[in-house]
């Protein structure tokens, strides 16, 4: 098991465009991107979107090898999911492949191909914005942009600090559990092999002490969250105030056009 | 000013417990002067953190009284105005640091309290000055060693302004290196920045740089007074399984061996010279 792979939320530090924007428009140009990946229907539309992730990823500079090594966790789940469509798409004409009961169509291809590309896209579009927000930035766009849903009594500041709190503590825990197995490992734990079940066992020697830590961690954190004076929202200043400039206007645009691009994509009768 | 910044009256202090809760703190008198340095040691369980947690109202006393410059701890009303009078630092720098970069999370005490953006920042890069983390401001807070983070964990405190900070065993689970770069660190908040500071520790070389000790035992304030003269209480502090420094020891086993040697040597330097004179009066 390799925990290091586990980029989500992880932020990489820079100064490009992209770090730049304000996190409000790039929350918002996530948004686009989703709702026009899920609007796509053809093959021009998929590339055009490919095509726009693949100049943000450039423009952010986090490298695309960042990119891949966030997508690991998630390996299983879209092969998983290539092979259920790939096999469970009914199709008009005759089977490409076809035994015992499996029947392999070329809709199933294409619907398989599309839904890994839509995937793929969905996770790298959610992880270049953490890489390149930081994410008390982005927790604070979050409060911002969900703030009329306070009227609701939706305590959003409470949940995006949770939220905040949480993406800090992600390394150590990270860090944490790696110490533990390497404690319990030198022990003779064994977490590699064995069944199922056998694996799912040998996690509880790991699992609790893990657990005993994150609550006095939370415990102590409170705390110190406490003598910093922390008393809830109401009256909190931020030290960084979200402004929109000439360049957010015009990411938002961008974001628009992609949507509207796609949709004018989706008349052209193409594949 | 007010003049002490921290006061205790008879404090006493037990954690609510099921059965026969007993008393962590039993009678703390103690008077803490605005600008002073003062240390308190104190063996495992003696209270020193429950009395530490007194000091900015994160406990309140089951008797007696805690005031922190003339406000009564347990004054609902005073709680913020008390909390940005004395920061707090604790043992463990990974649980304190709430934001994912260092800027970020000093400017966390300010946010709190309401300060306009600009002078926020302001008081971030000031502080961060202070402990000499500026550079790192943009860092992430847990790729650092563990004494910059304590560092950091300091400026963030100090970026709420206070009068006064109590550290917790700020060292306690540092290498030697950040052991020393927090110490001069709390050393220089004291002297440049006129911070009263109380320094929770079980080193007996930092408590030895306090202009002030205060030995605690089972609840109770046994020795309080400039550390060399607290020392040489060599007994007394055995007794309460404590050790004295090593300078101070070994002039202590001399003396057992019918020699009469003043005990307040705390440096190797000071020590070197007592026996140095031993030795050129024969
Ligand atoms: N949250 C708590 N609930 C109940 N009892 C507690 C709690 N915290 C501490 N105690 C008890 O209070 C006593 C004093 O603890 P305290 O943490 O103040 O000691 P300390 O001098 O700081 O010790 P150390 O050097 O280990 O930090 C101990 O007997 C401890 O078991
Ligand atoms: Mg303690």
């Amino acid at each position: 098991m390799a925990l290091k792979d586990i980029t989500l939320g992880q932020y990489f530090p820079g100064d490009t465009l992209l770090h730049r924007l304000d996190p409000r428009t790039k929350i918002l140009l996530a948004v686009f991107y989703i709702v026009a990946l899920f609007m796509a229907r053809n093959a021009l539309g998929y590339a055009l979107l490919a095509l726009s992730l693949i100049v943000a990823i450039l423009i952010s500079r986090v490298g695309f090898q960042a990119v891949f090594r966030g997508m690991k966790p998630v390996f299983f789940i879209v092969v998983f999911t290539a092979v259920l469509n790939l096999v469970y798409t009914p199709g008009a004409g005759e089977p490409l492949v076809a035994f015992w009961i499996v029947r392999i169509y070329w809709e199933g291809v294409r619907t398989a191909f599309f839904m890994v590309l839509r995937i793929m896209l969905l996770i790298t579009c959610t992880f270049l914005l953490t890489y390149t927000t930081s994410p008390i930035l982005l927790t604070d766009a979050l409060e911002t942009l969900l703030g009329p849903l306070k009227r609701l009594r939706i305590p959003v500041h409470e949940l995006a600090m949770m939220m905040s709190i949480a993406l800090r503590f992600i390394p150590t825990l990270i860090e944490e559990t790696d110490k533990i197995m390497s404690a319990q490992k030198a022990r003779g734990a064994d977490f590699e092999s064995g069944n199922l079940l056998q694996r799912a066992k040998a996690l509880i020697p790991l699992l609790v002490p893990l657990f005993i830590s994150a609550f006095r961690r939370a415990d102590e954190l409170a705390v110190a969250m406490e003598c910093r004076c922390y008393h809830g929202g109401e009256g909190r200043t931020r030290m960084r105030q979200l402004r929109y400039v000439g360049r957010d206007y015009a990411a938002l645009v961008l974001g628009l056009g992609l949507c509207i691009a796609v949709w004018a994509l989706n008349r052209l009768g193409v594949f | 000013m007010e003049n002490p910044i921290l006061k205790t009256e008879s404090l006493t202090f037990s954690y609510p417990a099921e059965e026969g809760s007993k008393l962590v703190l039993e009678g703390v008198d103690l008077e803490i002067q605005a600008g002073s340095f003062v240390a308190i040691l104190g063996h495992n369980g003696s209270g020193k953190s429950t009395l530490a947690k007194h000091m900015n109202a994160i406990l309140l006393p089951s008797g007696g009284k805690v005031y922190v410059a003339g406000m009564d701890t347990t004054d609902e009303e005073k709680l913020l105005a008390i909390r940005r009078t004395v920061g707090m630092v604790f043992q463990n720098p990974d649980n304190q640091i709430v934001a994912n970069v260092v800027e970020e999370d000093c400017a966390f005490g300010p946010e709190n309290l309401g300060v306009p953006s600009d002078e926020i920042r302001k008081l971030v890069d000031d502080s961060l000055r202070v402990v000499g983390m500026y550079d790192y401001r943009r860092h992430a807070p847990h790729l650092l060693s563990g004494g910059q983070k304590q560092r950091i964990a300091i400026a963030g405190v100090l970026a709420m302004k206070p009068r006064c900070v109590v550290l917790d065993e700020p060292t306690a689970m540092l290498d030697p290196i950040g052991r020393r770069e927090v110490l001069e660190t709390v050393k220089a908040l004291n002297e440049s920045q006129g911070v009263t500071v109380v320094l929770i520790t079980h080193h007996m070389d930092e408590a030895a740089q306090a202009g002030r000790l205060i030995v605690m035992s089972e609840g109770k304030v046994i020795s309080d007074g400039p550390p060399r003269q607290v020392f040489q209480q060599v007994e007394l502090l055995r007794s309460v399984g404590l050790a004295v420094p090593e300078t101070v020891e070994l002039l202590y086993e001399l003396n057992q061996e019918g020699f009469s040697l003043p005990l307040d040597a705390l440096s190797d330097e000071a020590c070197a010279q007592t026996l140095y004179q031993l030795l050129s009066k024969d």
